[in-house]
């Protein structure tokens, strides 16, 4: 696995920025006009109390929310809106918050499925799984082995997911996720309900994969301890609107964010 | 298990993805296969080929194809009967307009005439899920059996309103019409289903078959993954209604003889689809064992109640069939909603750790 060859835009250059996007669903605004940016090579956190908009916000990058105000500028191409189809060939993955993945497939399976979008042999040879089709299969295979090698689930490449802990289900569905070789990984909440060591193994996969890969991550995460070591920025909402935007000393001191954190008397 | 895969390591991924991992299964596999094409035509009796291997085959083909929908893809769907209908109506007037031509290129082409109309019918499925689907699948079916009855030209303006399957060769033998010995019309039915669904374990094991449980298992997550969620679903719309034509076809022209339109009706989509459901949904083995129990049940019942000293007579026991289907629908949704086909792989792991429990 390899992080994927873009010659335009470069490490610490701006990779995705959303500007005034506004989202709501009849009269719930979700997101008021929140602008903010995300440079290539970076971990950037978004965190806020619950109801904040943080997981309206992914959806609103990868394409599931469309915006009723608002642009998304993606590698330099200004949108109206997302399509989930253009946000994943544009090499967005993300994980959810509540773990979405295919449940009655196998650990092998679902990372494979993962990579639909890299596979190109056509229908005809899927028939006969000859040809382009079994050598396609069998290449990609040792990409998910790789995949599989780095997050250290061998034991349950055969296992169908469902049966999987909770801690093992995340890991596999970062798996899935990188499996795409995406550019920007959006993670929603990767650890929630974890313990100490499940929080503290997922930390080291997420600075890998930065490291290692180069990869673009955008994170939400309600431990503050992991948001403010991992990231390198960390944006704040609160009620849908942008309130604290910098480096994770300058949010932690900031008097809006402590107030919306701790509650403050009106 | 009788035996294990114990010593048999894998070198290269081609053979840990080989359909068969194990020595034994494939010999096995093959050992089945061998007794198929190369015994039973020669020892079974007329009868047993006549009324069951080919029926049961042909069921295992359309439960295969109804398994691709509703068991890979998550569709349920109640229109089995019409699709069947389309090819077999299709084939009858492909082989008819063309007689020259080769029965076996009109049964395939009957094929890719049911799944175009089952990608038209299969076109709501972006919209509806569930319940919803089935009642538009239900709509056509209703739709399709109204055409069979009301539109003549199906059936070349016959009197009797029917399909009447004209005498075709093959290698000059007869597979098709009144003199086809059930010996000739076994070995088609045979070699048709044994290609079909080596093709259909080709397909769910690859890149098209986890985008179908992908989109099955969780559709949103599967969309934010860049699969197109509507072609994914009307791809398996087109490949399971080309199943359940093919099937449709081979019904009338290797096993009715002739046929009317009330042999598409809605009970034959129920049939398949208990089917799919007692063999168990996602299972290509269990489409054959689910097409097996449901269908020889009825034609098995008398002769077992006559061992067990009750006689019964034949009306009797179809109505005991219905009321045995009926509850062994009710107790695989209950007890094992993963039907035969786990019970099966259950079966296996207890025999495998036997005589200890895990």
């Amino acid at each position: 696995m390899r992080a994927p060859d873009d010659t335009t835009i470069k490490a610490g250059q701006t990779l995705l920025s959303v500007e005034d996007v506004s989202l709501s669903f009849g009269g719930v605004k979700a997101i008021r006009g929140v602008s903010f940016d995300i440079k290539k090579g970076e971990i950037r956190a978004i965190i806020g109390p619950n109801g904040a908009g943080k997981t309206s916000m992914l959806n609103v990058i990868n394409g599931f929310y469309h915006p009723q105000e608002g642009q998304i500028t993606f590698k330099g191409v200004k949108r109206r809106k997302m399509r989930p189809h253009d946000a994943a060939t544009g090499g967005i993955a993300r994980t959810f918050q509540n773990v979405a993945l295919f449940r009655s497939m196998t650990t092998l399976d679902n990372i494979m499925a993962g990579r639909t979008l890299k596979m190109h042999s056509n229908f005809f040879w899927q028939l006969w799984r000859y040809g382009p089709a079994e050598r396609e299969e069998i290449e990609h295979r040792h990409k998910v082995e790789e995949i599989i090698d780095f997050l250290e689930i061998e034991h349950i490449r055969r296992v169908p997911v469902g049966r999987l802990p909770y801690g093992l289900q995340k890991r596999v569905e970062l798996g899935r996720a990188l499996a795409m070789e995406p550019e920007l990984l959006l993670l929603d909440e990767p650890m929630a309900g974890m313990n100490l060591e499940e929080k503290e193994d997922m930390c080291r996969y997420i600075i890998d994969v930065n490291n290692h890969f180069g990869t673009t991550i955008a994170l939400i995460e309600h431990d503050m301890g992991v948001v403010m070591d991992l990231a390198n920025r960390v944006v704040v909402l609160d009620y849908g609107q942008k309130i604290a935007d910098g480096t994770p000393d300058e949010v932690k001191a900031n008097q809006a964010v402590i107030d919306a954190y701790l509650g403050v008397a009106h | 298990m009788l035996y294990r895969e114990a010593g048999q390591f894998k070198t290269n991924y081609r053979a840990d993805m080989a359909v068969f991992p194990i020595l034994q299964d494939r010999i096995g596999v093959f050992l089945i296969l061998l007794v198929a094409f190369a015994v039973i035509p020669f020892v079974g009796s007329n009868f047993f080929l006549h009324a069951i291997m080919i029926p049961f085959l042909i069921f295992a083909l359309a439960t295969i194809g109804l398994n691709i929908l509703t068991g890979y893809t998550g569709l349920l769907s109640l229109g089995t009967g019409g699709f069947m209908g389309v090819g077999a109506y299709a084939c009858y007037k492909l082989a008819t307009v063309f007689p020259e031509v080769h029965i076996l290129v009109w049964v395939v082409a009957s094929g890719f005439v049911s799944a175009a109309v089952g990608v038209v019918f299969g076109l709501p499925s972006l919209r509806i899920k569930g319940f919803y689907l089935a009642v538009a699948t239900l709509a056509s079916q209703f739709f399709l059996s109204w055409c069979f009855i009301r539109i003549p030209w199906l059936v070349n303006y016959n009197v009797s309103n029917a399909i009447e399957v004209p005498r075709r060769s093959l290698f000059g033998i007869a597979v098709t019409g009144p003199d086809a010995t059930p010996q000739a019309r076994y070995l088609v039915v045979l070699t048709v289903v044994v290609a079909m669904t080596w093709i259909a374990s080709n397909l769910v094991r690859g890149r098209i078959g986890r985008m179908w449980m992908a989109v099955r298992d969780m559709d949103i997550a599967a969309e934010l993954m860049g699969i197109r969620l509507l072609n994914t679903k009307l791809l398996a719309f087109a490949v399971s209604s080309f199943y359940c034509g093919v099937a449709g076809a081979l019904l009338v022209f290797l096993y009715y003889g002739s046929a009317e339109a009330t042999a598409f009706s809605i009970n034959q989509s129920f049939a398949v689809l208990s089917m799919v459901i007692i063999g168990g949904l996602g299972s290509l083995v269990g489409s054959f064992m689910g097409a097996a129990l449901i269908f020889t049940l009825p034609i098995l019942l008398p002769h077992i109640m006559a061992a067990l000293g009750i006689p019964i007579q034949s009306a009797t026991a179809e109505q005991i069939s219905f009321m045995v289907v009926g509850a062994l629908i009710i107790f695989f949704l209950i007890v094992e909603p993963h039907g035969l086909a786990r019970l099966w792989q259950i079966a296996k792991q207890k025999l495998r750790v036997w005589p200890y429990p895990y």
